[in-house]
């Protein structure tokens, strides 16, 4: 008699603790809908691709084009822009990482991967980098700042003519897009 | 509250509704009869100046609320239709504008009374965090409300406060992406900040109600911070504080409807009056000033993640208030040394609002340093030691010998 008690005691309580724990599952799972709802949907989602001839970008001359609804600066630098972006020591860098969605996630920061497009191919002239500071994501403002590159007007971060953080609050350089060649000057950005 | 006296009314329906629903005996005895110390003075008629101020944020909202449009392509133009083409949308809109000002004002004076009088001390305790909770909601709705008339200020608002949470290890971008519903800011982030600036607003509603339960629980603290020991230390809430109340709310809305009709703009940022553009940031982006001082904070740390901490620190330090300050004392009127350091405080949180509206550099920032470092002092040094070192003043035996004492 008394080990068929014990039996129906610990049949009830695995009925309490299963139910139960369907209840709370159940109820985590439910939550899901009305969390992911605010979730980026698949239109956006969809890797939109912007196209853009270099070309006719004079040497100093930028121009700002949309991209996921982020602005993009692309620049055709200077003689001088590039070499005083090749000529900083790594060491001096504040984020020593490329940044440049087109690398793998450990390049150095040298000027020339913060060029590089998804197949290797560069030219340091045109320098593509995504246009939101990395502190609050403010549009930096161009040819702006100690180093006459990007300046950030909202809290004082400083780029460099390669895009690079050299000082201010911001942690990280300007990203790179993912962006590929399909001819000398012209790209396609995503 | 314990089987509080039920009161005979003379009103037969009255009395027929009360016997089944305690409604009018809850008010007569919550909102009339209940006993407060007779010793109050007009800093604590900014509780009901805040209730006000909410009370005239959700009717105002609500109407505004029929002629917004939270579209990005038409909101900006939906709130210049309220301005020029709605009946007296004009007189809507800066009510609401200004009210969210004026709140903050009531609400930071009701809060520094607070840290004044000791109010915050046992047995009230809770009451201190729920209106901490109360606080931050408040500052959560007056953002996204900031944020729908979709002008420069309101876009870049929103790119800046959301991107708080970008500095976040690891899920930061995820949680920022999944706020925005996108890459950036645009129509998703509209139309949810939209939804719950609406909701904020009722949520705060109950939290007022919890406050004042928590508060008619102890009782209302006093500016001698000693406990009501008889009947003669109080007055009825009605009609000794309801007048008084009442004349203070009126002549704060004096004030508030000086600024709505003759200066509607003068807290404002003209750039706002320029359409969003995703592409140019203005070249001075500045908070509502209600915001300025944690705003100084977040910018006086040179560090991403490091700044984001000691701004929500700012906030939540409040929450350990009770426990850090351990003075038996309530009033700072028998604490003649920490009362220094509370103005210095005072003075603090006012310099750092000022350099919150300049450009962080230079001298400011090393203000702005000196003014965060002071603001954690005094509630991590200053507040823990006085408690153990400071003889206070003797305090008189009760309320009733306190106000004989000085009349």
């Amino acid at each position: 008699m008394s080990s068929t008690t014990t039996q129906d005691v610990s049949r009830r309580d695995f009925l309490y603790i299963a139910t139960g724990t369907v209840g709370a599952v159940g109820t985590a799972l439910a939550a899901w809908p009305f969390i992911d709802q605010m979730n980026p949907d698949a239109s956006v989602l969809a890797l939109a691709s912007t196209e853009f001839d270099m070309a006719p970008l004079q040497e100093g001359q930028g121009v700002t084009v949309m991209w996921r609804g982020k602005p993009v600066f692309i620049r055709h630098r200077t003689k001088k822009e590039i070499e005083d972006a090749t000529k900083v020591p790594l060491a001096e860098l504040k984020d020593p990482i490329a940044r440049n969605a087109n690398l793998p996630p450990d390049a150095p920061a040298t000027d020339e991967n913060r060029v590089k497009d998804a197949n290797g191919k560069a030219n340091p002239k045109y320098l593509v980098q995504i246009g939101i500071c990395t502190h609050l994501g403010c549009v930096p403002l161009g040819e702006a700042g100690p180093f006459n590159a990007w300046f950030c007007p909202c809290h004082g971060s400083v780029y460099d003519t390669s895009g690079r953080i050299r000082s201010g609050p911001a942690p990280r350089n300007l990203d790179i897009p993912p962006f590929k060649y399909v001819s000398d000057t012209k790209i396609v950005i995503g | 509250m314990s089987s509080h006296a039920s009161y005979e009314f003379s009103n037969p329906v009255v009395r027929w509704i009360d016997s089944r629903l305690p409604v009018f005996s809850l008010m007569k005895a919550q909102a009339m009869d209940f006993p407060t110390p007779r010793n109050l003075n007009y800093w604590w008629t900014f509780g009901g100046i805040a209730a006000t101020m909410l009370v005239i944020q959700l009717i105002t909202g609500i109407v505004l609320v029929m002629h917004f449009t939270p579209h990005v392509d038409l909101a900006f133009d939906s709130v210049e239709k309220i301005m020029r083409d709605v009946n007296y949308g004009w007189l809507l809109r800066w009510l609401h504008a200004n009210g969210a000002a004026f709140f903050f004002l009531a609400v930071y004076i009701h809060i520094f009374r607070g840290l004044y009088y000791g109010s915050y001390k046992a047995p009230r305790e809770i009451l201190w965090m729920i209106g901490v909770i109360i606080l931050i909601a408040m500052m959560a709705t007056a953002f996204m409300g900031y944020v729908l008339p979709w002008g420069q200020m309101s876009y870049w608002a929103a790119v800046v406060i959301t991107n708080l949470f970008s500095a976040i290890p690891v899920v930061g971008e995820t949680i920022v992406q999944w706020l925005w519903g996108g890459f950036s800011v645009d129509n998703p982030t509209l139309q949810r900040f939209f939804s719950l600036h609406y909701l904020l607003p009722f949520v705060l509603a109950a939290l007022v109600f919890l406050h004042i339960w928590a508060l008619h629980v102890p009782g209302n603290n006093n500016p001698d911070g000693i406990d009501v020991k008889s009947e003669q230390d109080t007055l009825p809430f009605h009609p000794y504080y309801t007048m008084k109340d009442l004349f203070a709310i009126l002549v704060f809305l004096l004030v508030y409807l000086a600024f709505v009709f003759y200066s509607p703009w003068y807290m404002g940022h003209a750039i706002n009056f320029v359409k969003a553009n995703p592409l140019v940031t203005p070249a001075h982006i500045v908070p509502e000033w209600y915001f300025l001082p944690q705003y100084a904070m977040l910018r006086a740390v040179p560090d991403k993640l490091g700044g984001v901490i000691v701004m929500f620190a700012s906030l939540i330090i409040l929450f350990f208030l009770p426990w850090l300050d351990r003075s038996k004392v309530r009033s700072l009127r028998y604490r003649p040394v920490t009362r220094i350091f509370f103005w210095l405080f005072a003075i603090t949180c006012v310099v750092l609002g000022i350099a919150g509206a300049q450009p962080a550099e230079g001298v400011w920032l090393l203000v702005a340093r000196i003014a965060t470092i002071y603001y954690f002092a005094y509630f991590l040094v200053i507040l823990p030691l006085l408690g153990k070192l400071e003889k206070p003043k003797p305090m008189p035996a009760s309320i009733t010998e306190a106000v004989m004492q000085k009349h």
